[in-house]
């Protein structure tokens, strides 16, 4: 592949082709500030705050949409540069609730960082502010679009990334709001991949609220149990209580999620968590009725072996039949097929997700 | 007896908000009706023709006898019959109805290139076009010329895009022409956005054809197998149009498959806007093509490396294509004598405002800027003073009376701050407040702004607060200064071209206005139009007490007896101004 060279800030190194001048500025551990940009989605240009300067071109341009040409020479820095940025800050704020002190997002707020490296405490452009009194009925996402600030990267990995396509931009100039058709409620497969890529406190996860900020969370990496894909999930964990569950994007599903392992894991705390093996025993005085009695694993465990030796005998192996599940990984899967084949002596195995 | 007679009558919009169908009827019933001897009913031709202009004094209708051309200006259906009667017949022209001196004024010194055929030929048939030498400038390039030829030929004429930014044409083919793809496209850009302005309407209502000889020459030279022309869905009359001239140069083999033999495919399709104004904007325009929502990319890469479908794709406006066939049959050298060094042939221009001939003109570039306002507009309506001209729409700027010497063309506008853009051209006169007509382009701006990057979507929000402010009388010290910061933010962040010239009326009107901001901070407007900061009152002298402005006014702010001088109450006065619109005394004031 063709090679090209590009100096940034006097640095200067050699990239792909289509390389962006932000990508290469980060190969080169410069700092853009960015607000629209996500690694994983096409370039937006629409936050401005990645401006950079280029020899040869006579305006600043946005380092996420500009590709590399051989010799470009960037400047990421300078006080016109800096300048504008205060000012694309400062218009974003102006239009913003600035609720940080109740926000969910606090502290892993993109916008609130940027704010704070740019020292902005008194604001030039105040004025009019969207104000939306409707909030979203669905059960899963939380949509504050008062703090929406248009990026356009819920939009983006909904249409690119999960292919639904559920929200886009709708209204003009300063009405423009992002929403599903018709302002209708959000009613898709609320995967939340929009709450994950959301740099603001927008979107967020409903059972989140008030369940404690990121600096109070102790994060745990683990394997979703949900399905056998597997996705690597990491739990975000306040005093014993799973509050939320994100996915890093350095892990093999590269961040996403589905509903089930963004949303469903109310059931680690539930009271009705099956926490014990139950073994089922008749009730002498209803013969409708079943009931089932605690048990250890290990009698629980011996009680299976002696059943199905007592079936083998008396019927044969092939009375015997495993149905295995789609939450158990492929080495669980394997493992039980197995079991049935080598132990029990039967091919009659199958799988939830045939059925 | 008159021979060879041809009524045309004017069936552009505004010829036909002023009635032209009922005048056309008019006639076709009369002739049919009156006892019109045979033979001359078939030496008399009716039919309709495009926009030629002078919009203000439709319904226009010539009566051609004889070679000789009479025009009839504000023509009714009931004032049809006289004229087939006197002139039509009886060889006498109506004196009194035909147009007077300011309609050869208006029209002695413009230069029609791309209206030429405009308001002479029937534009719903292909015939009345091929009768001009019509699609003759195909014939020629497909006979004649290979496509480097072609844009060579655009190249020396000197064509620049008329939609507004003034790229070269034929620069931008020959990049197309280059870019290796297995398809590309071609589109005209009809997506005419500017308040006020009317060019592209007029000229594909009047001249559809020539849009789309002009879109096979450019898809010939790019190597373009399918075309688009986007057009907005409030232009009914310019889609039919279109839509009848499509088909019929289909039929004759000018669009479709194998034309002139030459193993050249070539077809168009019609795309209806929405009425963005930000999908006049190139990437836009294809993102809409593409069914997304309007809203433009950032460039490079250019539509010409990769455009519709992320396939080289050159956006032509119309007024550009329109030059085209006539540069080809003609010549580029005699395209490029008219205009200036840099800019050639000629410029359509909305002409509006307070002049006294409104209307579509055509002009050749560096013509100035007086000639257009006082030869061919005829002056101020009134015989009050010019205040300012305004061109380029909302992306434009003004260009005050000292200097209405410069030369109308690309580089010369520019240089004082204004751009020829897309040819609005709005007289301006003393009754006019520059702070209220800056806030009048932004609030379009502001409103047609597509959402997506911030310094356009909140920054012009923010000019808009500022400037409605200070045209309420609330403006605070520091809000010019404010002004100008913003303004120059938003130029250099935004993504696209609205964002980068919405600011423009803005930074014209302080450059040259700014005593104007600084009295509205001082709670004065010199003009005395920012309602909210007149207060009105009764000239005791003048009133004759009729009581017209107490009947008219809304808010009950007005008592006083018949006959007498009456009073308006301040604290009630909403300051609606009725009681100034309806005092035939001027015994309302204003200050």
């Amino acid at each position: 592949m063709k090679k090209l060279k590009v100096t940034i800030d006097g640095k200067t190194i050699e990239v792909p082709e289509n390389t962006t001048v932000l990508d290469a500025a980060r190969m080169l551990d410069i700092q853009i500030p960015t607000l629209c940009h996500h690694p994983k989605l096409t370039p937006f240009g629409g936050c401005r705050l990645c401006i950079v300067e280029i020899k040869g071109i006579p305006r600043p341009v946005t380092s996420c949409t500009t590709p590399v040409s051989d010799g470009m020479e960037v400047t990421t820095s300078s006080p016109q540069i800096e300048d504008l940025r205060k000012t694309v800050l400062e218009l974003i704020l102006s239009d913003h609730p600035n609720d940080c002190m109740v926000c969910e997002k606090a502290g892993d707020c993109t916008l609130q960082e940027l704010a704070y490296f740019y020292g902005i405490r008194e604001n030039r452009f105040g004025g009019e502010r969207r104000v939306y009194a409707k909030r979203d009925g669905n059960p899963f996402i939380e949509r504050d679009m008062e703090k929406c600030i248009l990026c356009g990267r819920c939009v983006k990995v909904c249409d690119e990334v999960q292919g639904v396509g559920a929200i886009d931009f709708t209204y003009r100039g300063f009405k423009s709001k992002i929403c599903p058709p018709y302002e209708k409620d959000l009613n898709c497969e609320f995967c939340g991949q929009c709450v994950a890529v959301c740099p603001t406190g927008a979107l967020t996860g409903k059972q989140w609220s008030l369940r404690g900020r990121q600096k109070d969370i102790k994060e745990i990496d683990t394997t979703c149990p949900y399905c056998g894909t597997g996705c690597n999930i990491t739990l975000h964990v306040r005093r014993n209580e799973v509050v939320r569950i994100t996915s890093r994007e350095d892990t093999w599903n590269e961040g996403w999620l589905c509903v089930k392992g963004r949303f469903g894991y109310k059931f680690i705390n539930s009271p009705d968590r099956l926490k014990k093996p139950l073994i089922r025993i008749k009730d002498r005085s209803n013969s409708l009725n079943d009931i089932f009695r605690e048990a250890s694993w290990d009698e629980a465990l011996d009680y299976i072996a002696t059943r199905l030796n007592e079936i083998k005998s008396k019927h044969g192996a092939d009375a015997i039949g495993g149905l295995s599940s789609a939450r158990c990984t492929n080495e669980e899967n394997y493992l039980f097929q197995k079991l049935m084949r080598a132990a029990v002596g039967t091919n009659n195995v199958d799988h939830c997700a045939r059925l | 007896m008159n021979k060879n007679i041809t009524i045309q009558v004017c069936m552009g919009t505004g010829g036909i908000a002023a009635g032209g169908l009922e005048v056309l009827d008019a006639f076709e019933s009369l002739m049919k009706e009156k006892n019109i001897p045979a033979e001359f009913k078939k030496e008399c031709s009716m039919h309709k023709v495009g926009c030629r202009g002078l919009c203000a004094r439709d319904v226009l209708v010539d009566v051609i006898a004889d070679n000789r051309r009479t025009i009839y200006q504000y023509i009714k259906p009931e004032m049809v019959e006289r004229i087939v009667d006197e002139h039509v017949v009886g060889g006498n022209p109506v004196s009194e109805w035909q147009v007077d001196e300011d309609y050869h004024k208006f029209h002695e010194k413009q230069v029609k290139v791309v209206l030429s055929d405009c308001g002479n030929i029937d534009p719903e048939d292909i015939n009345a076009y091929m009768a001009v030498d019509g699609y003759k400038a195909v014939e020629k390039v497909f006979t004649s010329m290979t496509p480097e030829e072609v844009i060579d030929m655009m190249k020396k004429s000197g064509l620049r895009g008329r939609g507004g930014a003034g790229f070269p044409t034929g620069v931008k083919w020959e990049a197309c022409r280059k870019a290796e793809a297995s398809q590309k496209y071609i589109i005209c850009n009809a997506d005419e956005g500017d308040p006020g302005a009317f060019m592209d309407r007029a000229v594909i209502e009047g001249n559809p054809h020539a849009v789309i000889e002009g879109m096979v020459i450019g898809a010939y030279a790019i190597g373009a197998s399918k075309g688009y022309v986007y057009i907005r869905a409030e232009y009914p009359l310019a889609v039919e149009r279109l839509k009848k001239a499509i088909k019929d140069a289909k039929e004759r083999g000018f669009l479709g498959k194998n034309i002139f033999g030459k193993g050249f495919d070539f077809d168009i399709k019609i795309k209806l806007g929405a009425g963005a104004f930000v999908c006049g904007e190139e990437t836009a325009l294809i993102a809409s093509i593409e069914g997304q929502r309007g809203m433009p990319r950032a460039k490079p890469p250019f539509p010409v490396h990769r455009g519709l479908w992320g396939k080289p794709t050159v956006i032509n406006n119309v007024e550009t294509l329109a030059n085209i066939p006539y540069i080809i049959k003609k010549g580029h050298e005699w395209f490029s004598s008219y205009g200036t060094e840099k800019s050639k042939g000629t410029k359509v221009f909305a002409l509006t405002g307070k002049v006294k001939n409104t209307g579509l003109i055509e002009v050749p570039m560096g013509i100035t800027l007086r000639e257009i306002i006082y030869d061919i507009g005829g002056g101020i309506e009134g015989g009050k003073a010019l205040k300012a001209v305004q061109t380029g729409g909302p992306s434009g700027g003004c260009i005050t009376p000292d200097m209405l010497d410069i030369n109308v063309d690309y580089e010369s506008l520019a240089k004082v701050g204004s751009i020829v853009g897309s040819g609005g051209m709005i007289a301006l006169d003393e009754d006019d407040c520059m702070v209220n007509v800056a806030k009048y382009f932004l609030q379009f701006t502001q409103s047609e702004s597509c959402g997506k990057c911030v310094p356009c979507r909140i920054g012009t929000k923010r000019l808009l607060e500022i400037m409605d402010r200070i045209t309420k009388g609330s403006g605070r010290q520091g809000d010019i200064e404010l002004l100008e910061k913003l303004s120059s933010d938003i130029k250099a962040a935004s993504l696209c071209g609205l964002g980068q010239t919405a600011p423009n009326p803005v930074l014209s009107t302080i450059k040259y206005f700014r005593e104007e901001y600084e009295a509205h901070l001082q709670g004065k407007c010199p003009a005395k139009a920012c309602r909210e900061m007149l207060t009105y009152h009764i000239i005791e002298e003048f009133c004759k007490g009729c009581g017209a402005c107490l009947r008219a006014c809304p808010a009950g702010a007005i008592t006083g007896e018949k006959k007498k001088p009456h009073k308006i109450a301040p604290e009630i006065c909403i300051k609606c101004g009725a009681c100034f619109d309806v005092c035939k005394f001027k015994a309302v004031g204003k200050e």
